[in-house]
């Protein structure tokens, strides 16, 4: 019997379903949750089914080409979906957990303001967590793992009108763009390597994989490179991990699954998945194995003097994490899985249950108090003992490294174009791209020694932009304009290589051009309303007064990023396999724009109309709260 | 630069720094780690101003919502909870106007500016608006871990390196002994190993001139009031934390300061000035006068009529036209004692509902035995009386079977290494299924908190002195007999329990069941300093059943006879069960009433679990109560249920007076009920002890609760749904975030947030003579944060308490309507419910 077809049941239940709870009113929480339970349920069920079903077929890998987007001569966008033993293991963990979270949430966030969004956001997370499992090829995969970028943003700022809760948000989201990058790259790459659309079931042909990695041996390193780096975000491995403790600031149920169990396992679900890719190349497992673990040395001690036990666990769950990558570079892949599994529902318990160590321990140390019986680093000399200590308590600096390594050069890049205002703007560079135009349709006046360096002059100019939109303080809409240029100036660009189809340049610019006029507008009403809290510096609140304006605007920063709303998406694919295989640096500047354009837009969105609500005729929380 | 030389002496004379830390140990909150929550005014420090005025000052000063909002109260009244003849009145009480009309519109309509504005945090702002810095940032996640870890009581598996000399000095040892500081830079490094630093000197490095210290601090302070409080309440009650900890305001503000200079320093290469050298316009200072605006009247007149709303109703209905004192003659079938708490009113209602002839009585639930109580094998002693009282006597525990169950969850090798790689491979499995399980059928854990766990019923007490058993600590292990005889004769006083004593009494104390809660010790008895009181219902009884102790007590006059018999019990108020620890087999006779009472408290929890679901707006209570009482205990097994029971929300009123005066009203679970007979009592005596214990307790959890109501963000501690506990001594949202005094949202949703009213039932002028012996207990009453009221026992008047004398009081409500039903109100509504007469 052929059940491929079922696959796609299992991505379209979670959507149906996150469609329903967006219509249902706010105040219903009993149509809220039952929406939740039965899509959760069902899919369940579903999967008990046809996990038994696959089992009478003889665990075959299944491969559902579900159709093709967009196609020409030389290139293919298609949604392909895959199911084997990885995605099996993930599919019942998370329809396992997502199930009882949501049967746990019914109850838990009973009368707490944001019912209705908490339940949005799940469905739509557990949405991008099947898309990404069941992902057959890259571009799939990045639509659900961009999914579930933004349901973590939504989910970590649940409680928008706080400070902390917000910033954090901003700061995972960040991280995860740079975990984009990876993939990103990765998958222009792979175009090069392949000149087709691989499918992750090509990646077990052996043969092939090894004849073409055998003959582009870099191409081979730099796109598991990279691949490396989206798992290691995703993953909290080093050096990102201190953003995972940050990101329990929603409701407890959600931190337990979402950053106790199913989120944070995607790096390993990345590269079990690219596995027959990686797996004959030494150097890229020992540099997974040696990132597991010092990963899980590290963390095993910053987790030893927590003092808060959510932030413990996350730790705790680091150092699993690290363990299973060494397992899986071991290429112990059944090993991962189970321990993937065990660890998941384990820190998931441990975080729902987490308030009562209150009660348990005291009673533990009512009971059996002994001095001193914390002495965690009596193996070693006190001086050695007490440096470890101060540096684990400082979580080895990671926080701080970040911010020097990936943050402040950028802020600090952006700063030196302070001087750009609204005006020159757009006295100089709207003339410099109309000539940019002109000269596109006339490529024989330019001598061809410069030709070939336009595509990353041009490509430069947009990542400037994107710069000055990310550190930008004060101007909102000039943020907002320049993230808009920055996508033009991409596309004029890239349309200066060779074979380029101007159709391309439109797909691209279709999803760009309303979400720009939308968010322009939005962000004009919001100015004429509120043209005292109107600035990028600090944050407003303005969603205490806005929901609306506030959700629209969100769309329009979705359709702006490129996120998989708008054709866009598409686009961008398509604009980063129009990007030779030597221009390296073109990628790079492309990529740059892509993911500091995100990060800037959420910022916008953040700066505005999240957190603490300038306004004080209500009650509000201290900022340290 | 600077290093601006000023004059040591000037800055002590402008700036005195014991002074500065008493004050701001005055103001900051002052909750006790979570082990012991004791309910208390949250804004005791500004007690010794009347209740508006104080309100008023403090949302000036520190930016506190301290009333509903005007929508809230044009919302009550609307749906008529506000009633509009009471709205009137007040009016006119209030503004003393001529033309009310132009109030009423006003409060109607009215449109206002109703934004909080404060003046704490405005000077320590300026390194944001001046040098564009975000000090808070650098500066609070390493300033909260740090005094997290050295603070944490048992979470970190590695704790804090050397304890025991102190904050300052501990972190200088760190500092010194270890390849890498905490700081960076260099000044700030030699600033906290040189001994001979200051405050004073970090005050100027960082500050200035002396003027601005004291705000400084302030503003410094209160932009972590949670930390900063709990620093201060440690400081104050070492015992408020089992493994102690020696710390206090004074070194975790040195501290701060330090990181402060060492933030500035690395950001500015030591090139900055202070602080005060950048002030542009002048500083509004916090303690300035607050004049009265039109707004704060209005705030006033809402409030007044939303509380008189209630209350007018309860003074109607309280006095008896027609005095029945027949039944009082009646041979009581039994009598039980409770606790005063709001939670056993309806409790009390039902039992004699069932038997008429029942007589209950109210009195704080530590049972006038105070002491210590050490369980087997515990290694501490824990208070179990209320927590101003500091007791002589400890109580140990012997021959104990109870064992704890462990649960691998809490273990810590699921945080290591190679421990966690197996626990998570196999054990995580299980997880899975214990989740499942706690899901769809919650049962009992290890992870509970259980009423029942505070003391073995079958284990021995050492409640007889014992001359040849050494006094521990300074505490004398047990009482004497005229000890004993002491504590039982002034509890039968206060209530005025002297004869007709039934043969069998029960001693019933309270606690509750809960899990995942991280405020557990707020739910039990609050007069047992946050400790179920089955231990004090106990050691009453053995006390009173004691043949020795009966002896003096018949000399004294009050003559217990041989057939009558005590037993302590503890009514679970979460799960609405009563567990029973009668101190030797009964007789036979004693038997058959025993079981024939327990059957009828039996069928009054059931009663009662269902009257308290009407609020559990998930719980269906239209079923037989027996059914709802089932799934009512569910609630303190859930893992996912954060409302296990309702504690003390909705509480409004505090009767002091005989049962005979409360009986026949309904009056929702919103009272505090202390027995007492007037009649008993003409010295006031009796009536002193109980005002003195319970305007501070129940004033105290009543205060804690408005203002937690009213501003949930700044007073109480927010939703409790992303709670995170910080090392076990308090909660904070997320890793970062400071820590969140007050109460949860959860806990407080369904209260109305009125003052208690007071009702004593005595002669005026008796109340108004005791009330003034004693200062700490007359300021509650005097400044009005508890409201006070008395009816004359023979004429039947209501009198209230204003401006230090007492006023005749006429009920604008004419009439109190009856109900015959309870168990059908029950299923009507979730809303409050008037005060009606019980047929």
């Amino acid at each position: 019997m052929d059940i491929v077809w079922i696959i796609q049941l299992f991505i379209l239940i979670p959507l149906f379903g996150f469609l329903v709870s967006l219509f249902i009113k706010p105040g219903s929480e009993k149509w809220l949750s039952r929406t939740a339970y039965i899509t959760t349920g069902l899919n369940l069920l579903l999967f008990i089914g046809f996990f038994v079903l696959w089992v009478i077929s003889g665990f075959e890998t299944l491969n559902l080409k579900e159709f093709v987007v967009y196609r020409s001569e030389s290139y293919e966008f298609l949604i392909d979906f895959y199911f084997d033993k990885v995605t099996a293991v993930y599919l019942f963990v998370g329809s396992f957990l997502t199930f009882l979270i949501i049967a746990y949430s019914r109850y838990y966030l009973h009368r707490e303001v944001g019912y209705k969004r908490f339940f949005n956001t799940v469905l739509f997370f557990y949405l991008g967590y099947n898309i990404t499992i069941f992902s057959g090829n890259f571009e799939t995969l990045f639509i659900g793992w961009e999914v579930l970028g933004l349901s973590s943003f939504l989910l970590i700022a649940f409680y928008r009108n706080r400070y902390l809760p917000v910033s954090n948000a901003v700061k995972v989201f960040s991280i995860y763009r740079i975990g984009d990058v990876g993939i990103l790259l990765a998958m222009w790459a792979s175009h090069h390597l392949w000149h087709e659309n691989i499918t992750f079931l090509r990646l077990n042909n052996y043969d092939l994989v090894h004849e073409h990695i055998s003959s582009h041996s870099e191409i081979g390193m730099f796109i598991s490179f990279m691949l490396l780096i989206a798992a290691a975000a995703k993953s909290a491995q080093l050096p990102f991990s201190s953003w995972l403790p940050r990101a329990m600031e929603g409701p407890t149920p959600s931190s337990a699954i979402f950053y106790g169990s199913l989120s944070v396992h995607f790096g390993v679900f990345l590269l079990l998945r690219t596995f027959p890719f990686w797996e004959h190349q030494p150097v890229v497992r020992i540099l997974i194995g040696l990132l597991g673990f010092t990963t899980a040395v590290v963390a095993f001690f910053i987790a030893r003097v927590q003092s808060t036990v959510k932030s413990q666990i996350a730790y705790s769950s680091i150092v699993q994490i690290g363990i299973i990558f060494m397992e899986v570079a071991a290429g112990f892949e059944n090993l991962a899985l189970i321990h993937f599994a065990g660890n998941a529902f384990l820190r998931t318990y441990q975080l729902l249950v987490s308030p009562s160590v209150v009660s348990y321990l005291i009673r533990d140390q009512f009971y059996n108090y002994k001095e001193n019986s914390q002495k965690g680093g009596a193996y070693f000399p006190s001086r050695l003992s007490n440096s470890i200590y101060l540096l684990s308590l400082k979580e080895w600096n990671l926080d701080r490294l970040m911010n020097k390594i990936a943050f402040t050069p950028l802020k600090k890049a952006g700063h030196k174009l302070d001087f750009l205002n609204m005006k020159n703007v757009f006295l100089f560079f709207i003339p410099v791209y109309l000539v940019g135009i002109y000269f596109h349709f006339h490529q024989e006046y330019i001598p061809s020694y410069i030709l070939n360096y336009i595509p990353e002059v041009f490509s430069f100019i947009a990542m400037i932009m994107v710069l000055k939109a990310f550190s930008e303080r004060k101007l909102p809409r000039l943020a907002w304009l320049l993230v808009i240029m920055a996508h033009f100036w991409i596309t004029l660009a890239v349309s200066f290589n060779e074979h380029f189809d101007f159709s391309h340049s439109l797909i691209y610019l279709s999803g760009i051009i309303p979400a720009g006029i939308l968010g322009y507008v939005s962000l004009k009403m919001l100015k004429n309303h509120e043209p005292d809290h109107f600035s990028l510096n600090g944050y407003y609140g303005h969603v205490y007064e806005y929901p609306r304006l506030s959700f629209v605007f969100l769309l329009a920063v979705l359709g702006l990023m490129g996120f998989p709303v708008s054709f866009s998406f598409l686009g961008e694919d398509l604009i980063f396999s129009h990007i030779h295989e030597n221009q390296f640096f073109l990628a790079f500047f492309n990529a740059i724009s892509f993911i500091v354009g995100g990060i800037a837009l959420i910022r916008i969105y953040a700066r505005l109309f999240l957190g603490p609500h300038v306004k004080n005729n209500h009650e509000n929380p201290y900022r340290s709260a | 630069m600077f290093t601006k030389v000023s004059t040591q002496e000037s800055s002590i004379a402008i700036f005195n720094k014991a002074e500065t830390l008493h004050k701001l140990a005055h103001f900051l909150p002052a909750q006790s780690p979570l082990k012991d929550f004791i309910h208390h005014n949250t804004l005791h420090a500004f007690q010794d101003l009347p209740f508006h005025e104080a309100l008023r000052k403090a949302s000036a000063w520190f930016g506190y919502k301290v009333y509903l909002s005007l929508s809230e109260y044009r919302n009550l009244y609307h749906s008529g909870q506000i009633h509009d003849p009471i709205l009137d009145k007040c009016i006119l009480e209030i503004t003393r106007t001529d033309a009310p009309e132009v109030w009423k519109k006003k409060l109607l309509y009215g449109e206002y500016d109703i934004s909080l504005s404060s003046c704490i945090g405005l000077f320590r702002n300026l390194w944001k608006e001046q040098y564009k810095f975000n000090l808070d940032k650098a500066v609070f996640p390493f300033l909260f871990r740090v005094v997290g870890s050295y603070l944490d009581q048992g979470i970190s598996i590695w704790q804090f390196p050397e304890t025991t000399p102190g904050f300052l000095a501990s972190l200088r040892n760190l500092e010194k002994n270890s390849l890498w500081g905490m700081l960076k830079g260099e000044r700030a490094k030699k600033l906290l190993l040189d001994e001979e630093t200051t405050l004073e000197k970090l005050l100027e490095i960082v500050v200035g001139k002396p003027e601005y210290f004291e705000p400084y601090l302030f503003d410094q302070q209160f932009s972590h009031p949670g930390w900063s409080g709990m620093v201060s309440v440690i400081e104050h009650n070492t015992k408020s934390l089992l493994d102690k900890r020696d710390i206090s305001l004074h070194d975790f503000i040195f501290f701060e300061l330090i990181l402060e200079i060492d933030a500035l320093d690395s950001k500015f290469n030591a090139t900055w000035a202070p602080l005060s050298q950048v002030i542009e316009k002048q500083i509004q200072p916090i303690w300035g006068e607050v004049p009265e605006k039109e707004l704060d009247v209005i705030y006033k007149i809402w409030q007044q009529a939303y509380e008189w709303s209630y209350f007018d109703q309860v003074l109607k209905g309280l006095p008896r036209k027609s005095k029945s004192d027949t039944e009082e003659n009646q041979m009581p079938s039994f009598q039980a004692f409770f606790c005063i708490d709001d939670r056993e009113c309806s409790l009390r209602r039902y039992v004699e509902q069932l038997d008429s002839d029942a007589r209950t009585y109210g009195t704080p639930g530590f049972f006038n035995v105070e002491f210590y109580f050490q369980p087997e094998h515990g290694k501490f002693h824990t208070k179990v009386c209320p927590a101003p009282l500091n007791p002589k006597y400890l109580i140990k525990e012997t021959d104990s079977q109870k064992a704890f169950e462990k649960d691998a969850h809490f273990t810590k090798h699921t945080h290591g290494f190679l421990g966690a790689w197996i626990i998570s491979q196999t054990f995580g499995f299980w997880s899975a299924v214990r989740l499942f399980i706690n899901i769809f059928k919650p049962s009992k854990s290890p992870a509970m908190v259980s009423s029942s766990a505070h003391m073995d019923k079958l284990g021995k007490l050492s409640i007889e002195y014992n001359p040849n058993c050494e006094s521990e600590e300074g505490l004398q292990v047990g009482f004497k007999t005229d000890e004993m005889a002491d504590r039982v004769e002034g509890l039968l006083k206060s209530i005025g329990l002297l004869k007709d004593f039934a043969p069998l009494i029960y001693v019933v104390g309270h606690g509750a069941s809960s899990i995942n809660n991280t405020h557990y010790a707020g739910y039990d008895c609050g007069a047992c300093s946050g400790r179920p009181g089955s231990v004090n219902a106990r050691v009453f009884s053995y006390m009173a059943n004691h043949r020795e102790v009966r002896k003096i007590l018949a000399e004294r006059g009050i003559v217990i006879p041989e057939n009558t018999f005590f037993i302590g019990a503890l009514h679970d108020t979460t799960r609405d069960e009563i567990d029973y620890f009668p101190e030797k087999d009964l007789t036979v006779e004693h038997a058959v009433l025993f079981q024939k009472h327990r059957a009828i408290f039996e069928k009054a929890l059931h009663s009662n679990a269902k009257e308290r679901s009407r609020r559990f707006i998930l719980t269906d209570s239209h079923a037989e109560a027996a059914k709802v009482h089932e799934k009512v205990k569910l609630r303190s097994v859930s893992l996912f249920e954060p409302r296990p029971e309702l504690n003390h929300a909705t509480n409004a009123l505090c009767i002091v007076g005989r049962r005979e005066l409360t009986r026949h009203l309904f009056l929702d679970r919103r009272s505090f009920l202390n027995s007492y007979d007037y009649r008993t009592d003409t010295d006031g005596n009796a009536l002193l002890s109980i005002l003195r214990a319970a305007a501070p307790v129940c004033g105290g959890i009543n205060l804690e609760y408005y203002f937690s109501r009213v501003d949930n963000q700044k007073l109480g501690a927010g939703t409790k749904l992303p709670h995170n506990v910080m090392g076990l001594i308090g909660v904070a949202n997320g890793m970062d975030g400071d820590l969140r005094p007050g109460l949860p949202l959860q806990m407080l949703e369904v209260h109305d947030p009125v003052r208690l009213m007071m009702i004593v039932e005595q002669k005026p002028e008796v109340v108004l003579d005791v009330i003034q012996r004693n200062a700490a207990t007359y300021e509650w009453f005097k400044n009005e944060w508890v409201l006070l009221s008395v009816i004359d026992p023979v004429s039947q008047q209501v009198y209230i308490f204003k401006q230090g004398k007492m006023m005749p009081y006429e009920c604008v409500t004419s009439e109190i309507p009856t109900v015959q039903h309870v168990e059908l109100l029950m299923e009507s509504t979730a809303q409050n419910i008037p005060v009606l007469q019980l047929i």
